[in-house]
């Protein structure tokens, strides 16, 4: 018999409907029940039951499996699929031999270099030299794609460990950086303190926080994401703060569940808590009040994160900021909740059904006509970027929305 | 490990390797699953009271590659299932004694909208949601909605004849599907009602009806066209509340007395208001015996007078409280909740069984007594949330599968609920179709000569009974575990 890994009653309250079918992206895709969230359940209560064994065919379909949780927002009976995944992921780390391929893949590249910034700098130096040189054209095919995905510049940047607000201020806000975000989108964070400023914070960013734990967390390392948890909560415990913004969404699904991570450590239960109680995404943060359109403005449309619309949400928030600044030019993007393949560290581990994904939302773009996607996730961006590359699509950007409002806020 | 079934021996997949090869040859290696570590999922669908592995499971991604299939399993004697969403909720694609099931899952495109002629052509894995998704912005919209719109696949609403909330005014899946492709067990493609390129006039016999909840009984179907109808011009959404489903069941009668046709007359009793509510938070009184959604749909003016009827007549019938829906986003949180009340019980209980019974509606008030002495007799909570309009309810029955006893309680609360619906006049399924579950109703409701006739029908189109067998009709071979697993099903 298999040790219990599930919360049985939380595998329980899947009542086997089907309603998160046709919400699964890689459903969608395969059109095989194994790939959807109603078929995973399934194969992990097999698991925990002792019918399966933790082989190779479950545990494919559980790789396969994004972690979007789309599957979370069309569940009516409220099945805490994220959770669920984790814990099955956890499990299959334990107790599954992977290939050497993956094994460094998964506990080198993607858990010992992207949680810490200034490895993912070093990670990143022979892909400058490489293009430089234009070399990069000679890589072979897997590596290649995966240069792909780096952005063209590279803007690194810290913050200050405190900014002023610009006029009166309403109080301290913590911002946490990110582990990608700030070697990539060092500008998003610029400009994500700028608005915050503008709009009347000061912006506290602890030089002791790290990563948030996410990449360890959905990869089944739940004691790593719990070590992350815990070193982030003292970071921000010294100074009394309104609210602790982020704006990576994917960071910040992981943040609003330290309370839930941690819950069975006395030591920590409540600080996990009271810590996920205060964070906020910065578009749920940002009166929109302030944002307004410019005469110039090209028609955009919005990319809904997975991390921020199925985990935490959050939907019409984004949205109405970009409208206020888009003026009558947003469109809505057709199946703008369907995760875009980028998933963390997903790309990296499943590049074929990551690029499925990435060619059928880079279509979905095109189509809408839009010249601007705005997103609220870097893995997004990165993913959003490459694909229209690769369509050739040179008239789309893909933005930030920090970007994307400070440029023309206020 | 109670919870799956232990496959006996005498049904284990044995799916010769040579046959696997065949099937890959058509579809592709991918598309074809057959190890039971990856069939386990197919094991059942949204019924779960019974579960049995199919043999293969074949993906095909084009019409040809389903008349490829299903002649390989015609010379290899292999009985077909086919499978959209496997949302049914009587069993329909169980694979009661093996065979291959097709899924149709990769044949989901719309291939064209003709706003036109207003109709669209669609392939049978083409997701129910899809079509009004695609037509809204022509102003048109695909009637039939069963709750399982946003999954379900139009392949199953055309084998169990779905209807959904807009039934009552509507018309069920048969008044909107104009003709469809299908592929009959011997592997002939036939189209059957209006063409897909022509007008909308039936050559020879209109034969469209025959197979439309037929079950999957009569062949795979590949390509459906369907009707699209126009969005209406406005809506007045009610939600009226009730201290009793007593009161609730007489407004609807009254409602429907006065001659008003509503677009949907929608009732939920307490304990489903009060789990969709924890789920939602639309603001449902927790304290209401019923609700009634009343949707009236139309030209505004006709819609004005006829809204203010419905609120006199339920005034009359001492509601507590009638508000409507303020705008387009108060009335879709309303429906939202409506069409997952069923998933929603899933917050209450590990486990449930739907019933699918219909009684005449002035016989509702009855049927809602009697299922509150069946809670009663066998300690089991029964929430009702239904289409009160077209009397169809849908009993909730919720019990835990680990619970032997529970089940054994759960089943015999069921059959008491359909066996009084046909006392009553009624029917025992509505929309949900008999499937594997209610096949031992089918000789309480029908005659001999009745079940006779339909087996003939059966027999033009599928004569070897090879099309998703053991399925519907007394009598059909069932495997020795069956009735053991009814008792048991854990």
């Amino acid at each position: 018999m298999t040790p219990a890994f599930l919360d049985e009653s939380k595998a329980l309250a899947c009542v086997h409907c089907g309603l998160c079918l046709s919400s699964c992206p890689t459903y969608l895709e395969t059109g095989n029940e194994n790939d959807s969230p109603r078929g995973r359940i399934y194969l992990m209560r097999a698991i925990q039951a002792g019918k399966l064994g933790v082989d190779a065919e479950p545990v494919k379909h559980v790789d396969l499996c994004l972690g979007c949780r789309a599957c979370e927002t069309a569940c009516p009976s409220g099945v805490q699929y994220g959770t669920l995944l984790e814990e099955t992921r956890d499990h299959i780390e334990k107790h599954h031999k992977r290939s050497v391929f993956q094994t460094v893949l998964r506990r080198w590249i993607i858990e010992r270099v992207f949680p810490f910034p200034w490895r993912t700098s070093v990670a990143l130096l022979p892909v400058r030299v490489l293009r430089f040189l234009r070399l990069d054209g000679l890589l072979p095919g897997f590596a290649r794609s995966m240069l792909e995905l780096v952005p063209q510049r590279l803007a690194k940047r810290k913050l200050e460990a405190k900014r002023l607000a610009k006029g009166e201020a309403k109080g301290d806000v913590g911002f946490i950086e990110g582990c990608v975000m700030q070697v990539m989108f060092g500008e998003t964070n610029e400009s994500s303190a700028e608005l915050l400023q503008r709009d009347g914070w000061n912006v506290v960013t602890p030089r002791e926080q790290g990563c948030c734990g996410a990449l360890y967390a959905h990869g089944g390392q739940l004691e790593k994401a719990r070590e992350c948890a815990r070193k982030n909560i003292a970071a921000f415990e010294g100074t009394p703060l309104e609210a602790i913004i982020i704006n990576a969404a994917g960071c910040g699904s992981t943040l609003v569940e330290y309370g839930e991570l941690l819950k069975d450590d006395p030591a920590w239960a409540d600080r996990a808590k009271a810590f996920s109680a205060k964070v906020k995404d910065l578009v749920s943060w940002l009166d929109e009040g302030g944002v307004k359109p410019t005469g110039d403005c090209s028609r955009v449309t919005y990319h809904d994160a997975c991390h921020l619309c199925h985990a935490q949400g959050i939907s019409t928030e984004p949205r109405r900021l970009v409208q206020a600044r888009a003026g009558g030019e947003f469109v809505e993007l057709t199946e703008s909740d369907l995760c875009c393949g980028s998933a963390g560290s997903y790309n990296l581990t499943e590049p074929e059904m990551a690029e499925r994904l990435q060619t059928r939302k880079v279509q979905n773009i095109i189509d809408s006509g839009a010249e601007v996607v705005v997103t609220t996730n870097p893995g997004c961006l990165l993913q959003i970027q490459s694909g229209l590359k690769k369509a050739g699509a040179d008239h789309v950007r893909a933005v930030h929305i920090a970007d994307y409002l400070k440029d023309e806020k206020g | 490990m109670r919870w799956i079934q232990t496959i006996p021996p005498d049904v284990k997949p044995s799916l010769q390797k040579t046959m696997v090869d065949r099937l890959a040859s058509v579809v592709g290696r991918d598309a074809v699953i057959s190890q039971e570590s990856e069939l386990v999922v197919y094991e059942c669908d949204a019924y779960t009271m019974q579960k049995n592995l199919p043999t293969a499971v074949v993906l095909p991604a084009t019409v040809e590659e389903v008349v490829q299939v299903v002649r390989v399993c015609n010379e290899l004697g292999l009985p077909i299932i086919p499978r959209g969403a496997g949302t049914s909720l009587s069993g329909s694609v169980l694979a009661v004694d093996g065979g291959v099931m097709i899924a149709l899952t990769r044949m989901n495109r719309i291939l064209n909208i003709d706003v036109r002629n207003r109709r669209a052509l669609v392939e049978a894995g083409c997701v129910n949601a899809w079509i009004t998704r695609e037509a809204s912005p022509h102003g048109l919209f695909f009637a039939p909605d069963p709750s399982s719109q946003p999954a379900c696949t139009i392949g199953g609403n055309i084998a169990t004849n779905s209807g959904g909330p807009h039934t009552l005014k509507n018309g069920v899946t048969t008044n909107h599907v104009l003709g469809y492709e299908i592929v009959l067990p011997d592997g002939s493609l036939k189209w059957l009602g209006v063409g897909p390129d022509g007008g909308e006039d039936v050559e020879g016999y209109d034969l469209r009806g025959a197979a439309i909840g037929s079950e999957g009984m009569f062949g795979v179907v590949t390509r459906a066209l369907v009707r699209l109808v126009k969005t209406p011009a406005s809506f007045k959404t009610f939600l009226a509340v009730f201290d009793s489903v007593d009161q609730a069941s007489h407004t609807v009668s009254d409602i429907i007395a006065a001659g008003i046709v509503p677009a949907a007359l929608e009732m939920m009793d307490q304990v489903i208001t009060r789990a969709l509510e924890e789920a939602y938070k639309v603001g449902f009184p927790l304290d209401a015996g019923a609700v009634l959604i009343v949707e009236l749909d139309g030209l505004p003016g006709g819609v004005e007078h006829q809204a203010k009827q419905v609120e006199a007549i339920c005034a009359k019938n001492n509601a507590r409280e009638v508000r409507l829906a303020k705008d387009d986003a108060e009335r879709a949180a309303l429906w939202k909740c409506r069409k997952r009340a069923f998933g929603a019980v899933g917050r209450l209980s590990p486990n449930y069984v739907t019933q699918d019974g219909v009684v005449p509606r002035s016989k509702v008030p009855t049927i809602m007594q009697f299922i509150r002495e069946v809670s009663e007799k066998h300690q089991l909570r029964i929430p009702n949330v239904f289409h009160a309009g077209d009397g169809n309810i849908h009993p909730l029955i919720l019990f835990d599968e680990r619970d032997p006893d529970q089940v054994k309680r759960a089943l015999l609360a069921g059959d008491e609920i359909l066996t009084k619906c046909v006392e009553l006049g009624g029917s025992v399924t509505g929309e949900h179709g008999i499937g594997a579950e209610k096949i031992d109703f089918m000789e309480k409701q029908f005659t001999k000569d009745d079940l006779e006739a339909m087996k003939k029908l059966r027999a033009v189109f599928d004569p070897d009974q090879r099309c998703n067998p053991h399925k519907m009709f007394p009598g059909a071979k069932r495997c020795a575990e069956f009735a053991q697993k009814k008792q048991v099903a854990v």
